[in-house]
């Protein structure tokens, strides 16, 4: 008997290397004769690049090349947007990865230095003279979408990259009939994604063979070196992409870079490897951004509490240039879940993904549901004020019944199974709802602003069924692989193609192998993220890594019980149809003492001195899984804030959240994730956004002004949980590394708003910092 | 991240960095980093020199001085936090020492670096001038004593000399009896102040004798809160009398203001009465 690994919480095997500082990452790796690249990049928003002199960089001290724009041209493919999104009058305006004649954003790429150190590189930069003509710039990305508005692609008119729509029912006639409608608008600040580790690129290239070496900071190894080819025209077999140690990604380690084409352009130049590393500085310019949005949104209720309809007009800021996943964000995982965790029959939504003169924004944690859930939720709230019905309530009356095999929404898709009522009960018997309300009641009695908020939310996960991405433009798959191994001693390699980066699948893959065939988990070892010893998979983003990649891993799993089980029949003389398997030992039925435990097996199987006819030696399995469904993640989270009438500075005090994340492979991963998910969700409703002047100079360029979410700040989260399988997945999964981000958000918007209405303030844009807060609080004081 | 390049000297001795401030054009002295390095690796300061006191131990810890202390210019904040003498004699001042930054910038960040700094968010000048605290320097022409009032000469700007070493620090004892209270709304991610307010009040029979306000954050230097103090001046310190006072603060205004993304000036004007008051409460409170 083993041990059962599954379902308890174990610890993460990565910790002791990460959290000591031993792991290696990609700018820990020295190759010999490697030497150092610094960008030059615009100080303008918006200018026509008039001249470049690289003279006298190039004469610098250790300087081995400048490069500009005109020699990437013709080398150097732009960059590719790789979600074309079908029905939405899609405009990708060429994205090279040096600046030719325009830039468009501070940090656009304007120049490389490559020189012996990177001190040298960087001084050497300041020896560039670039001549600019300023032109105007527009951040907002409402602003940009107008007639008039400064034009950043001479063939994109009005800024608009996309206009995409979603509907289902007849919005119209629901808002026409409707007993009360509210509206709002929401604006989702730009958030910086803010990894521990900045992006960073070596390559080498070996001339004589064509063949390309690219270490990089990439959550998807695959994609990236499928990318690389087509920017570099380095065919597909002679790339090896590796990603190291990843440290922390949260989306904006997704996208294909400009930095790493460069990278690879200068090796490729020079014959020598070179090595570029983002300062925190290039960071907050000239790595993706996440949200951006305008959202102008309508509710329309009955004055029974049953919600009929909503409308939303979206604004996307998709900054500069089209990122490699941009237009997919605000649309497919945004619009399509417009109805939340709610039964809405008619909903209207039309997204305009809007080019401004900001760094682009491309997938940030969560990725469009946060918007979505930030809009659905607000509204309930200000539906439930409208009504003056509580908004928990509202929220019942409104939920999806229970359901274990799918359910339609009127966006179109196919929730996979849910029971919301029974997160919202939890979060409400966790939180103590009634006693919460009786101390706010009390609380506004002294004149104290006390708020309670909450959110009930669900979200599309576990990306996804190829079908479904190829039929709504995504330029990729979304099935992940595993090869499973047995080794002569029993122990086990796992390679998968998706590229774990801090989330803790090192573990949680064991753990389903340790499930399936009863090894010791830790005799199990998971391989991934170097293209050249690991399957083709499409990578680690929207919480799919442990669903998809986990699902290939149990089934490659089972394989090998398959197999096991007949080589078990074989070495026992007895018919297959007698194996019996239990805990990882395969016996003969009835006789428990004729048995072969899987170690057995694969010592036999490796060695193959006595294999069934036609039974191919080794014991390896190899599975592709591409689901059949999105997954369907939910939950309730409430928060219970205080605002300090005098400055407007909120006290988050507490905050319960309750999760369904399907089946729990590792209860404590999970309750991790849910922690800092919910951090990264309160960051943009209390403190985080980027903020540029009308120059479109960034004014929080450092983290001396970005404000990220400190410890000091916040509350304990008191974490539970459900759990209600996935239907169609072979474990149950759902995924669970983004929910956090998506609740945390709306719930902690509403609980300030909650403090503030008895003052009649109803909106206050995000982030809620003092002085917004303050003066809301003063206008409504003053009766503005 | 990357500086310019630059030329390194370790200083044995006060008088080895007078000299090498002297013969070096444009050099600045290095303590404990948290205020030079930062501008030096946006490449928003580039001195072709630096000058390391960091390991003159002349200049480090605290000592009596009559009835005040003397800081040494290297002590850091935490050291003084820390300080029995420093809490005894200058409470408020460990107080203060005590909210700067966060842990790290506590134990590395220096009151000489720190004061000569000059951002007008910091927390130790305004506390400092309220104190009524002298910053001493050596140069070549010998020593000299500067009033803190007279120290802090504009945004990041001191009264020191190019080739002048900020030595010490030295702050009068706190009448006995007296009240002291550092209040701050400390900015989310920089931990600077964005509204700093110390009071030093002296009570006598139930009214104010005497008060010291001053507040940071809002201008280019500390701001003495001459209204609030003379509104202060024999009133009583119940009922609204502190809110009174306090909200007087915004006749003490007419300097450089300061402001940014998180916080107008209007705003930390209006939080500058407020941050006042609440320095005027918690100072009342423990004056005897």
């Amino acid at each position: 008997m083993t041990t059962r690994s599954f379902g308890s919480g174990i610890r993460r095997r990565e910790d002791p290397r990460l959290i000591t500082g031993k792991a290696p990452y990609t700018d820990d790796i020295k190759l010999p004769g490697m030497v150092h690249a610094a960008i030059l990049r615009s100080p303008h928003a918006h200018a026509n690049i008039k001249s470049i002199d690289t003279s006298g960089a190039a004469s610098q001290p250790g300087v081995l090349a400048v490069y500009t724009g005109a020699d990437l041209d013709g080398v150097i493919a732009g960059m590719p947007c790789a979600w074309l999104l079908p029905g939405s009058d899609l405009k990708t305006p060429e994205h090279p990865a040096i600046a030719k004649d325009r830039v468009r954003y501070v940090g656009d790429a304007v120049a490389v230095v490559v020189a012996g150190t990177r001190y040298e590189a960087e001084d050497a930069l300041e020896h560039i003279d670039v001549e600019y003509e300023t032109l105007g710039v527009v951040i907002n990305p409402k602003d940009a979408a107008q007639a008039g508005a400064p034009q950043l692609h001479d063939d994109v008119e009005n800024n608009i990259a996309f206009t995409w729509a979603v509907a289902g029912g007849d919005t119209d006639a629901a808002f026409a009939s409707a007993d009360v409608t509210v509206s709002d608008t929401i604006t989702l600040p730009r958030l910086i994604a803010n990894p521990m580790e900045p992006r960073s690129a070596i390559a080498s290239y070996l001339a004589a063979m064509n063949e390309l070496t690219l270490w990089s900071t990439t959550q998807n190894p695959h994609i990236c070196r499928f990318l690389t080819s087509v920017v570099t025209g380095v065919p597909e077999h002679k790339i090896r992409v590796i990603a190291p140690e990843v440290g922390g990604g949260f989306g904006s380690k997704i996208p294909y870079y400009p930095d790493e084409a460069i990278t690879a352009f200068c090796a490729m130049q020079l014959g020598v490897p070179v090595k570029w590393t983002e300062t925190r500085s290039e960071n907050y310019l000239a790595t993706t951004q996440g949200r951006d949005h305008v959202e102008e949104v309508e509710m329309a209720a009955t004055s029974d509490g049953t919600i009929t309809g909503l409308r939303t007009t979206v604004y996307a800021g998709m900054g500069a240039y089209l990122s490699t996943a941009a237009p997919g964000v605000p649309t497919i995982l945004h619009g399509l879940m417009y109805s939340g965790a709610y039964n809405i029959a008619n909903i209207s939504g039309t997204i305009h993904g809007v080019f401004n003169n900001g760094t682009p924004v491309d997938a940030y944690r969560g990725a469009g549901r946060p918007e979505a859930t930030t809009l659905i939720e607000r509204l309930v709230d200000l539906t439930a004020a409208a009504l003056d019905m509580d908004p928990a309530e509202l929220r019942r009356k409104n939920l999806i019944p229970k359901f274990e095999n799918g359910h339609d929404v009127a966006t179109g898709i196919i929730y996979d199974s849910g029971d919301y009522e029974l997160t919202l009960d939890a979060c409400l018997n966790n939180a103590d709802y009634a006693g919460l309300r009786a101390s706010q009641a009390a609380a506004r009695a002294e004149g104290r602003l006390v708020g309670i908020g909450m959110a009930t939310w669900v979200e599309i996960c576990g990306l996804g069924p190829s079908q479904v991405a190829g039929a709504v433009g995504f330029q990729g798959g979304l099935w992940e692989s595993a090869i499973v191994r047995f080794h002569p001693t029993g122990k086990v390699n796992v390679m998968v193609g998706s590229s774990p980066h801090g989330q803790g699948e090192e573990t949680t893959f064991a753990q389903i192998v340790s499930e399936e065939l009863g090894v010791p988990v830790e005799d199990v070892e998971i391989i991934h993220g170097d293209t050249d010893n690991t399957p083709m998979g499409w990578g680690t983003y929207g919480s799919r890594t442990t669903v998809v990649s986990g699902g290939a891993i149990a089934f490659a799993s089972r394989k090998i019980k398959e197999k096991s089980k007949e080589l078990a029949a074989h070495l026992l003389e007895a018919a297959v149809e007698d194996i019996e398997y239990e805990d990882g030992t395969f016996f003969v039925r009835g006789s428990a003492d004729q048995a072969k435990t899987i170690q057995d097996i694969a010592l036999m199987a490796n060695v193959a001195w006595n294999m069934p006819e036609g039974m191919e030696p080794g014991l390896e399995a190899s599975a592709f899984y591409d689901p059949p469904n999105f997954t369907y993640p939910f939950g309730t989270h409430l928060a219970v804030v205080e605002v300090d009438p005098e400055t407007g500075r909120i006290d988050l005090q507490n905050y319960w959240a309750v999760d369904d994340c399907g089946v729990q492979i590792n209860p404590m991963i999970v309750e991790g994730q849910v922690h800092g998910g919910v951090v990264q969700g309160v960051g943009p409703a209390l403190w985080e956004g980027v903020v540029y002047d009308d120059n479109g100079q960034p004014l929080t360029g450092t983290m001396q002004d970005y404000a990220l979410p400190r410890a000091d700040l916040l509350p304990d989260i008191n974490v539970g949980s459900t759990t209600t399988p996935s239907p169609h997945h072979p474990l149950g999964l759902k995924g669970v590394g983004e929910a956090g981000t998506i609740a945390a958000t709306p719930t902690v918007y509403n609980a300030v708003m909650d403090a503030l209405r008895p003052l009649g303030v109803n909106r206050v844009d995000m982030p809620l910092t003092p002085e917004k807060v303050w003066r809301a609080i003063n206008d409504a004081k003053n009766g503005g | 991240m990357f500086p310019s390049q630059f030329t390194y000297h370790r200083a044995a001795s006060v008088a080895e960095a007078v000299q090498l401030l002297g013969s070096n054009e444009g050099a600045k002295l290095l303590a404990g980093g948290h205020s030079l390095l930062p501008m030096m690796k946006l490449r928003v300061a580039s001195p072709p020199t630096l000058v390391d006191i960091g390991h003159i131990a002349d200049l480090k810890g605290v000592s009596a001085d009559g009835d005040g202390v003397r800081i040494g210019a290297l002590t850091t904040h935490a050291e003084i936090a820390g300080s029995a003498l420093v809490q005894e004699r200058a409470p408020v001042l460990a107080e203060a020492a005590s909210r700067v930054g966060d842990p790290a910038v506590r134990n590395r960040g220096t009151i000489g670096g720190n004061v000569s700094h000059a951002d007008p968010q910091s927390d130790l000048p305004t506390v400092l001038t309220a104190l009524g605290a002298t910053i001493n320097a050596t140069g070549p022409g010998g020593d000299r004593s500067i009033a803190a009032a007279d120290f802090f000469t504009g945004l990041l700007e001191n009264a020191l000399e190019d080739n002048e070493v900020l030595t010490s620090v030295s702050v009068p004892g706190v009448a006995s009896g007296a009240g002291t209270a550092y209040v701050k709304f400390s900015h989310p991610a920089s931990r600077y102040s964005v509204v700093g307010a110390a009071a030093v009040v002296s009570l006598s029979g139930g009214t104010c004798s005497s008060a010291t306000v001053v507040v940071g954050g809002v201008e280019s230097t500390p701001t003495r809160a001459s209204s609030v103090e003379a509104a202060l001046a024999g009133s009583a310190t119940g009922g609204d009398a502190l809110a009174a006072a306090a909200s007087a603060v915004s006749g003490d205004f007419g300097g450089d203001p300061v402001g940014d993304v998180f916080a107008s000036n209007e705003y930390r004007q209006a939080m500058a009465a407020v941050y006042v008051r609440r320095a005027l409460e918690a100072a009342v409170a423990r004056a005897g």
